[in-house]
């Protein structure tokens, strides 16, 4: 389960080596998530409408290890936009990956861009 | 766990850059909480019980290297030795090693089926080898050991089906913590529960060919069993120490001084390894308490372990409460023991006492340790007792104030949380400082609660009554973006007849939201204008948000909806049909429904597809709204019935489907007095008698079950659902989220009483208003898994990727009774 884990590193947008067109603006939803895939990996892309702003993270809750985390209620905890999972409500930092109740698990970020109403994620591989 | 607790301490200070850690462990696995063992059998994985996962020491900057054992130290040189050869030097080294289980000389105890209870590995080879034995019919297991991790190795085993005793040598179990008459007490709690307790017994051998198949005792007697579990107490894992020179004692131990110093420099020992004022210490509280003492001397700190250290413990042993406190057992002639003990409830305590009344030494408790927390205060700070000492144990009586006074009277420096260390006033001084506002921030800075959990009730106590003294009303508020309750913000959404969650924030909250604030305001939308869950799909519950239930792997079960439990062979076969295409877990649930499990997310619209072409509608089992209504088989087949409460049950269900509420809601309908749809356990309940229906209210099943309680007797079909619209559409205008018809009437102000005259009586006046408000809802239904398939915008969601069309490859299943389950966790 490792492995599966250690799939996901966060990327920020100045490391990125490749932007992957993953999907038309309009197919997600305002306010939520959806998820894509790219190679053998799941990814989370939250389109956070109130602040004009995309997110995207792994779609793996490193709690229960469920490809879930696109299907959580998104929103912010002080300030800091955050995604909830759907299973077992642990959130995280969607800026940072952090968890937000104090525990140590912690997820991948990735940069997100939109050009000419395509979305694209930033990734290194 | 210590050695954890080590680098936990050592990374949260200033000065951290200081330093670079390396860890390095025999286990395979990073540290976990052998505190909980057992319960790596019935709940937790390994992964839970870790006390951090790997990234942890990777985020904090911390080399750790499992699966590497230390085969050599030299302190001369400084550097220890890995097993493979590779040398690695220090400039302060720090021994958690641990303890090992201790294995009596006993003849045959190298025979298989004999095993140490120590590790996840132990646990696995004890599960493996109970599976064996149960294929061959066999199930017998033993404990050597009646102490503490001797009980909880003995629960495991019966968690794992097996037959299981414990054999103590000792006349009693725990005999460090207990005296006889508290043994006696656990002893008869825990041989109800189906282990059996054999004391004064001295094992002389293990007998068998090559596998166990009995003990022999000293006194001749013979015990057959099949697996032995050894649980004679630990030895201390100071061979590294003594091969390197360290002073180490006589029975084992590193020798370590009050700052946790060995006899080397800059080599320090903490933990069960640890060898301090003589004595090992095989509890985590001092162990944590020697790792912040070996942490503050590295750093050129002062803190030193006290030359006294605390042997009190409190924990649940196979369901039992079992707590011992400071001397549990002294009694001489300035000291005298006040006992209470209930052999019928199997509660004993002792308090220890001095003659003059003043002081509390100790004592023990056993069935019932609630009071554990307060008396271990009183003893530890020395506190001055009550004028009848034995009000402490006994209660009371007569006056109107405990005994144990208040939180508020304890010291700053009282310990609440002895697993973290944290005082009265480390909780207390962030409150009143204003640096925590919360609960949730006050265990986040301080940690208190985080250990066992026992001093939560504390913590909250002291929380309340701190906030309260600095004048800040605790308010009942959804989350941070509303600072109202549930009730404000229904009125405030319905007076200003808010359209969606986005203008509800920008008129009357602030931010963006929260996974607590969304799901309230979406139940508020349907409670006002039976809006279903597919309009503002984003701000709906886990459930709601896919119209089904999420289940423990991330697919889903589906559950059409049944009305009254009342189904014909065709549909059933529709149902059968369905299951066994997409190959779903197949159940019937307790509210006469099947329920299919399995259902991957871009499945559900083609099954709901087939569901909805034979008929079916959507069940809400996902939602806080109406679920069932039950029925038994009424006056139409039963001889005893009196009326027809399957109608009537498919009447009402059909009349509240799709009703959304603060929390679940169930119903049931009983034909006669024998109430055989159990109908007194839900929400409401309706159960025939000669003269029409008896109507209860605000029953459920659950962690706290509650008797519904008659609202109104002997009503016509009409009486009791006008009823039952003002009851539910009272209930969902006033209650809190996810609080279900129960408690809401503890809380309503004037109880039952007040309900009746409101639904009865019409006392508010607004017995009309809650009716039409109800009728709206009614009319306006609609199946919202049929409103999803037929718009192909709302079907946008059931895709697991919105950029291929493949489902997720991380599910994958295990058989089970002909059927599958989710493969487990891992």
């Amino acid at each position: 389960m490792q492995e599966l884990l250690a799939q996901y590193q966060s990327v920020t947008a100045p490391e990125v080596l490749k932007w992957v067109n993953v999907g038309k603006a309009k197919d997600f939803p305002e306010n939520g998530g959806a998820c894509i895939k790219y190679k053998n990996k799941q990814i989370a892309v939250f389109n956070f409408a109130r602040e004009s702003t995309w997110y995207a993270c792994q779609n793996l809750c490193p709690h229960k290890l469920e490809m879930v985390l696109s299907r959580g209620m998104i929103g912010d905890k002080e300030g800091i936009p955050k995604v909830a999972c759907p299973m077992h409500k642990k959130t995280f930092s969607l800026k940072d990956g952090n968890n937000l109740n104090g525990e140590d698990y912690k997820i991948a970020v990735y940069p997100v861009k939109i050009e000419a109403e395509n979305v694209y994620i930033g990734f290194i591989d | 766990m210590v050695g954890y607790k080590f680098c936990e301490k050592l990374v949260t200070r200033s000065d951290r850059e200081n330093y670079q850690i390396e860890v390095f462990g025999e286990e395979p696995s990073p540290a976990y909480d052998r505190v909980h063992l057992s319960e790596y059998f019935s709940e937790k994985g390994k992964d839970e019980l870790l006390l951090a996962p790997k990234s942890w020491y990777k985020d904090h900057g911390i080399k750790l290297r499992t699966s590497s054992l230390i085969s050599e130290i030299n302190i001369k040189e400084k550097e220890v030795v890995t097993y493979k050869g590779e040398k690695i030097s220090y400039d302060h080294l720090v021994l958690a090693t641990g303890s090992s289980p201790f294995i009596p000389p006993i003849k045959g105890s190298e025979k298989a089926g004999v095993f140490v209870y120590r590790t996840t590995e132990d646990l696995d080879a004890i599960k493996t080898y109970a599976k064996k034995l149960q294929k061959s019919n066999k199930s017998k297991a033993t404990v050597l050991g009646g102490g503490l991790l001797g009980l909880e190795a003995a629960n495991a085993a019966k968690e794992l089906g097996l037959e299981t005793s414990v054999v103590e040598f000792a006349p009693r179990l725990m005999p460090r913590q207990l005296d006889e008459p508290s043994s006696n007490t656990l002893i008869r709690k825990i041989e109800s529960l189906g282990i059996k307790i054999l004391t004064n017994k001295a094992t002389s051998e293990i007998s068998g060919t090559d596998e166990i198949d009995a003990l022999t005792f000293s006194d001749g007697s013979r015990h057959e069993t099949d697996m032995l579990i050894i649980s004679a107490g630990i030895r201390p894992r100071d061979e590294l120490a003594k091969s390197g020179g360290l002073k180490t004692g006589e029975r084992g131990g590193i020798f370590v001084n009050n700052k946790m110093e060995t006899s080397a420099k800059n080599v320090y020992a903490i933990g069960e390894a640890a060898l301090y004022n003589n004595a090992i210490y095989g509890l985590v509280a001092p162990g944590y308490n020697m790792a912040e003492v070996a942490v503050s001397q590295i750093c050129g700190g002062d803190k030193t372990m006290a030359a006294h250290i605390d042997m009190s413990t409190q924990l649940k042993l196979i369901g039992t409460d079992v707590a011992s406190f400071g001397d549990p057992f002294i009694e001489n002639e300035e000291v005298s023991a006040i006992t209470y003990e209930n052999k019928q409830s199997g509660i004993y305590k002792r308090i220890n006492v001095t003659l003059d009344g003043t002081k509390l030494l100790g004592g023990i408790l056993v069935g019932d340790a609630s009071d554990y927390q307060n008396l271990f205060q009183i003893y530890i700070n020395a506190m001055k007792l009550p004028d009848n000492p034995e009000d402490l144990i006994l209660g009371s009586r007569g006056g109107e104030n405990t005994a144990m006074g208040s939180v508020t009277e304890l010291p700053d420096t009282a310990q609440i949380c002895s697993c973290e260390a944290i005082s009265k006033g480390d909780i207390c001084k962030p409150l009143e400082a204003g640096e925590c506002c919360s609960m949730e921030d006050v265990v986040a800075k301080t940690k208190a609660s985080t250990g066992c959990g026992g001093c939560k009730p504390m913590v909250t106590d002291l929380f309340n009554a701190t906030m309260k003294s600095l004048g800040k009303e605790v308010k009942e508020v959804i989350c941070e973006h509303f600072d109202f309750n549930r009730q404000e913000l229904f009125d405030l959404v319905k007076i200003n007849k808010v359209k969606d969650f986005d203008e509800a924030l920008n008129l009357f909250g602030k931010g963006h939201g929260c996974e607590k604030c969304k799901p309230v305001l979406a139940s508020i939308f349907a409670s006002i204008t039976m809006e279903t869950a597919n309009k503002q799909v984003t701000i709906q519950d886990s459930n709601d948000k896919f119209l089904a239930n999420i289940q423990r792997n991330g697919t889903y079960s589906i559950v059409p909806r049944i009305p009254g439990g009342e189904i014909t062979p065709d549909k059933l076969m529709t149902i059968g049909a369905v299951a066994k295409k997409f190959d779903l877990y197949t159940k019937i649930t307790g509210g006469q429904r099947i329920d299919l499990f399995g259902a991957e997310l871009h499945q559900l619209p083609e099954i709901w597809k087939e569901l909805i072409d034979a008929g079916f509608e959507s069940g809400h089992a996902y939602g806080k709204s109406l679920r069932t209504v039950k029925s038994c088989v009424g006056s139409t087949w039963c001889r005893f019935g009196m009326h027809e409460s399957v109608s009537f049950a498919i009447q009402i269900e059909e009349r509240y489907r799709g009703l959304r509420s603060p929390h679940k809601l169930k119903g049931g309908v009983s034909g006669c007095i024998r109430e055989c749809a159990e109908a007194r356990g839900k929400d409401f309940g309706i159960i025939a008698v000669e003269s029409g229906w008896n109507l209860y209210v605000c029953g459920n099943g659950g962690a706290t079950p509650k008797h519904a309680i008659l609202l109104a007797e002997g009503l016509d079909d009409e009486t009791t659902i006008k009823y039952l619209d003002r009851f539910l559409m009272y209930y969902i205008r006033t209650a809190a989220p996810l609080m279900r018809t129960a408690p809401w009437l503890e809380k309503l102000d004037g109880g039952i009483a007040h309900l009746k005259k409101v639904v009865v009586e019409d006392s508010l006046g607004i017995a009309e208003d809650l009716e039409k408000e109800m009728q709206s809802l009614i009319t306006n239904y609609e199946c919202e898994w049929k409103q999803a398939i037929e718009d192909p915008e709302m079907m946008k969601r059931f895709k697991h990727f919105v950029n291929s069309d493949e489902g997720d490859d991380n599910i994958s299943y295990v058989p089970l009774r002909d059927q599958k389950m989710p493969k487990a966790w891992t």
